[in-house]
């Protein structure tokens, strides 16, 4: 019974994931698929397996999914245009070749009982697998640690970019501001914002100085519609 | 019946009795933690808070509460409509769920059934949580991304990396622990805490964890997602009526989470306090650990409210640096040491407490006294009254002219309580 309604969750969220057009939706829908995954784990008598899942999968990875899609544009959608040509044919055939033996295959096989279920969670599930992570597979689980690292490390160096001058702290960018000012007569505290003084504040109001004359700085580039001029109050 | 055979054997009713209950206590307490904070903070500001509603105040945020349920529910038209409204949902519901592995007392008698006072507990309890708090997080993610709005997103953003970071450093810190008891379920940590607590013989696993709960749960000096000056208000930006309340639930939910896992791991969970049980027998049964539990409870929330309000927010760059490059190694080399030591003891056949407390006390002297001894020393204040740039000269004769006498403290009243006060010549 679970089955059935956790089967049915997932593909339709499988499904959703395939069709959605937004990004962040097919993202949500795979966050969907891991969590059902995690409850079959855990109808399944796996309760380790359950938390890891969704731990490292909906937690973390999928996270950094969302993550990525959500910096690259919040309102992108996928185009339709091949950029592969031929995909969609290879794609389409490999498609229906994949789902035709996996029916096959799955339609031959007879269920049974399960069997080895009790003697393989013997004295709790979770410290049989740490026997046998760190035991029987110790190397494995080394090797795969060892992977990951490697990658993480990789990963790193590629994106990493030696710092030709030195940072400038706080003290240093204050000391310039005073330097301007003493040389220039640049401004040195904060911009008014706009609306200072004015009879309305909203952005594309300018502040008003103390002799009644418009501080053209106080309103934002964008908003001045190209009325970006260095500096000089009008 | 001991072990985890206890849970799983309750009638029907029971069970739905025990859900209402964690969901009234869950909610109460937000009423109450509510209260509490702006009582607390009020104080600490030399105000006197909320004292309209109710007794103390105490209604104060029930009141609170009906407001915001009646105010005007607005959507934003950039808003992407399903994940807008499902977003606080997402954050709300795994709140109340963390909260069905957080044991509230032993054994009791509930209506003629001995049941223990937890809703359930399994294998995996403590990872339990960690995964459905990683949920939550969803909810505040997809809330800054679906509002369709800068700061939200900003917010957002901010906040999925703080508690991604985070939580790696407090599932480190948990991993001492497991060691310790040798499972991962919340009532056998809660067992195996009979003689020593966690929180004394794992010190620096404790401190790292009280660090890392506040960053987990955005709270401040952390509080960097819905930082005022700079985010407006961070996720919720554009949330308003019951979403927002819903939001503002979960945080303070999460809260309580946060602090009864603490009490769960670190402080024996409902066991008496202080070697209570061992003068007065009866301190570890019945009802009456639910109060032991409550009062560590509330101890952690006070610590929150405390930080909030005495310290500053931390820059961004500062903050995680602290959580991957201070908080994450400390912890990795601490479990080694845990693991070494609890080795050893069951090698040589010794028990590993002393050892390991007088080690966690060791370290973190050390470590307290480092940062003490880093702290750059105040200088006296230098004034330079000669003036130069950009400070102008003081005026002749000091800083300000026509200043008050210095306060004399004349003789006591007289009878009729008129104070004689000395002449200006008498005072000198």
């Amino acid at each position: 019974m679970s089955f059935v309604i956790l089967a049915a969750v997932t593909v339709i969220a499988a499904l959703g994931l395939l069709f959605a057009r937004k990004p962040v939706h097919a993202a949500l829908s795979l966050a969907v698929v891991m969590i059902g995954l995690a409850m079959i784990y855990a109808t399944l008598e796996a309760p380790f397996l359950f938390a890891v899942q969704i731990v490292v999968y909906t937690g973390a990875i999928l996270m950094l999914f969302l993550f990525v899609i959500m910096l690259v544009g919040v309102d992108t959608s996928d185009t339709l245009k091949e950029t592969i040509a031929g995909q969609k044919v290879l794609a389409t055939l490999l498609g229906v070749g994949l789902g035709a033996t996996l029916i096959a295959g799955v339609g031959q096989a007879s269920i049974a009982t399960m069997r080895g279920l009790s003697s393989a969670n013997e004295g709790g599930n979770v410290q049989r697998l740490a026997d046998l992570l760190f035991s029987r597979y110790v190397i494995a689980f080394e090797a795969t640690s060892a992977l990951l690292i490697t990658a993480a490390i990789g990963a790193m160096v590629l994106a990493h970019r030696e710092r030709i001058d030195p940072k400038q702290s706080q003290t240093d960018l204050a000391q310039k501001r005073v330097a301007d000012y003493a040389k220039s007569g640049k401004h040195l505290g904060p911009l008014p914002p706009p609306g200072t003084f004015a009879r309305h504040n909203s952005n594309d109001t300018p502040a008003l100085l103390p002799d009644g004359s418009q501080s053209t700085r106080s309103v934002p580039a964008i908003l001045a519609g190209g009325r970006t001029d260095e500096g000089e109050d009008a | 019946m001991n072990g985890l055979e206890q849970f799983g054997q309750d009638p029907w009713w029971i069970i739905a009795i025990k859900v209402l209950l964690v969901f009234v206590v869950c909610v109460v307490l937000t009423l109450f933690n509510i209260w509490w904070e702006r009582k607390v903070v009020a104080r600490m500001q030399h105000r006197i808070g909320p004292n309209r509603h109710g007794p103390f105040g105490l209604l104060q945020s029930l009141a609170d509460g009906v407001k915001l349920a009646l105010k005007e529910d607005l959507t934003p038209e950039k808003a992407d409509k399903i994940v807008f409204v499902t977003a606080p949902i997402l954050a709300c519901v795994p709140a109340f769920v963390t909260f069905s592995v957080i044991p509230f007392g032993p054994e009791v008698n509930l209506f003629g059934v001995r049941t223990p006072l937890q809703l359930t507990d399994m294998p995996v309890a403590v990872l339990f949580v960690m995964a459905i708090a990683s949920i939550g997080i969803y909810g505040i993610v997809l809330g800054g991304w679906a509002s369709g709005s800068t700061y939200s997103l900003l917010g957002g953003l901010r906040s999925s990396a703080q508690m991604i970071s985070y939580e790696v450093s407090m599932g480190l810190a948990l991993v001492t622990v497991f060691l310790m008891a040798g499972s991962l379920s919340t009532s056998q940590i809660v067992a195996a805490q009979e003689d020593w607590w966690f929180g004394a013989l794992l010190l620096p696993s404790f401190l790292i964890y009280c660090i890392s709960m506040v960053g987990e749960t955005n709270r401040a000096p952390f509080d960097l997602p819905e930082a005022e000056g700079e985010l407006v208000g961070g996720f919720h930006t554009e949330y308003s009526s019951l979403k927002f309340a819903l939001f503002f639930l979960a945080e303070y939910i999460n809260m309580a989470t946060v602090s009864a896992l603490a009490t769960t791991l670190f402080l024996g969970g409902w066991r008496a306090p202080l070697g209570l049980g061992t003068l007065w027998a009866g301190a570890n049964e019945g009802y009456w650990p639910v109060l032991w539990f409550f009062l560590k409870m509330f101890f952690f929330i006070w610590i929150f409210i405390w930080l909030r309000g005495t310290l500053p927010r931390l820059r961004y760059d500062q903050f995680m640096s602290l959580g991957w490059k201070i908080l994450l190694p400390a912890s990795l080399a601490w479990i080694v040491v845990v693991a070494v030591i609890k080795m050893a003891a069951i090698e040589g056949g010794f028990s590993p407490n002393w050892v390991l407390f007088g080690f966690g006390l060791a370290v973190t002297a050390v470590v307290v006294l480092g940062f003490l001894n880093r702290l750059p020393e105040k200088e006296a204040q230098v004034s330079t009254p000669t003036g130069g740039f950009p400070t102008p000269a003081l005026p002749q004769g000091g800083a300000v002219r026509g200043a008050a006498q210095p306060l004399v403290f004349g003789p006591p009243p007289t009878a009729n309580g008129v104070r004689i006060l000395p002449s200006p010549e008498e005072a000198k």
